[in-house]
């Protein structure tokens, strides 16, 4: 019943900012498993594979190359087996309509990347935390949303 | 006439448990006959489902005895909450110790060691999943609402349900509204 392995992906162009969640994700409780992603295309590519093993929790930003987080959180929301799959978006903009688009178009959750590092981890054990109590508990999935 | 016949048991068994789960439409891998693999984790209900039809041929899940305790807590938490009447009658604590008999301490502990989280906040986490509820299927108001689930005043209601979802209770009916306007399920 406790926490086993969660599987986590996360897609962001800036190699900072991945370093910085791989090391806030690897000290908090939860146990993951973390997948990088450089762009949004190489996140949909992995997704779509066959056989990949599906994440429960997929962390987009928004501006990327190629593919940015949008685009990928309407394709993931266009897509049979991962459209019940927990997005969290985790952007630096702060825009309430930015905020808002992304929650309407599907996204369960919204991080500002916070702008210190004990914030980042406080705020991906949050998101960790209530996305895996609605996974085990009966709560109504279609109304998930959080801001943090 | 009689007719002898020969049983393979692990293909049979093999056999039950791949038909059930198809049928259910789950991807999974057997990964011997004790042991099976989901791509993806059975949400609650189809647990619930999976254990139903393999209940059928006396096949049953090996869970522990503190994940069921947990679970009769969630329970209870559940009816506690949906009951207007019982939620006003009774506090948490007493309701939950007289339900399951166990002491509250007890009870507390079993859950937060296996899920990290408080009784407490679960209670929180289960009204505002209501409070959503009725916003978007009844429509109803928040004083309705803060009356219903026994909050003190509006007010109340409105800073737990931000301080649970970073969201105020208009945005959230307004991103809703929005999502079914555009067919957007998630």
């Amino acid at each position: 019943m406790a926490f086993d392995l969660m599987n986590i992906v996360l897609a962001d162009d800036d190699a900072d900012d991945r370093l910085l969640f791989q090391e806030a994700i690897d000290e908090i409780e939860v146990q993951t498993k973390l997948t990088l992603f450089n762009d949004g295309r190489h996140l949909m590519d992995y997704l779509l594979l066959p056989n990949a093993t599906l994440p429960e929790i997929i962390f987009l930003d928004l501006n990327m190359p190629v593919k940015n987080g949008m685009q990928c959180l309407l394709e993931i929301r266009a897509t049979e087996h991962l459209r019940d799959t927990c997005v969290a978006i985790y952007s630096t903009s702060s825009s309430e309509k930015d905020i808002e688009e992304t929650f309407v178009n599907g996204a369960n959750i919204y991080i500002n990347k916070p702008t210190s590092f004990a914030a980042l981890k406080k705020a991906i054990d949050k998101a960790l935390r209530l996305n895996w109590q609605y996974h085990t508990s009966s709560l109504n999935r279609d109304s998930f949303l959080l801001r943090i | 006439m009689t007719m002898n016949i020969k049983f393979d048991y692990a293909f049979i068994c093999k056999t039950i448990v791949q038909e059930q789960l198809n049928a259910l439409d789950l991807d999974y891998d057997l990964k011997n006959l004790g042991r099976i693999e989901f791509r993806k984790k059975p949400t609650a209900a189809q647990l619930e489902q999976i254990s139903q039809a393999f209940a059928v041929y006396g096949i049953e899940i090996l869970s522990d005895q503190q994940g069921v305790l947990v679970q009769r807590i969630k329970d209870a938490v559940t009816v506690l909450v949906n009951d207007a009447e019982k939620s006003r009658k009774y506090n948490v604590s007493t309701f939950l110790s007289q339900e399951l008999n166990y002491t509250y301490p007890h009870l507390s502990t079993v859950f937060s060691e296996a899920t990290h989280s408080s009784i407490e906040n679960f209670v929180i986490l289960k009204k505002i999943d209501l409070a959503k509820h009725l916003v978007i299927e009844k429509n109803l108001t928040l004083t309705e609402i803060a009356h219903r689930l026994n909050y003190s005043s509006v007010a109340h209601l409105s800073a737990q349900f931000k301080k649970t979802t970073g969201l105020t209770p208009s945005a959230f009916q307004r991103i809703i509204k929005k999502r079914k306007e555009r067919g957007i399920t998630p």
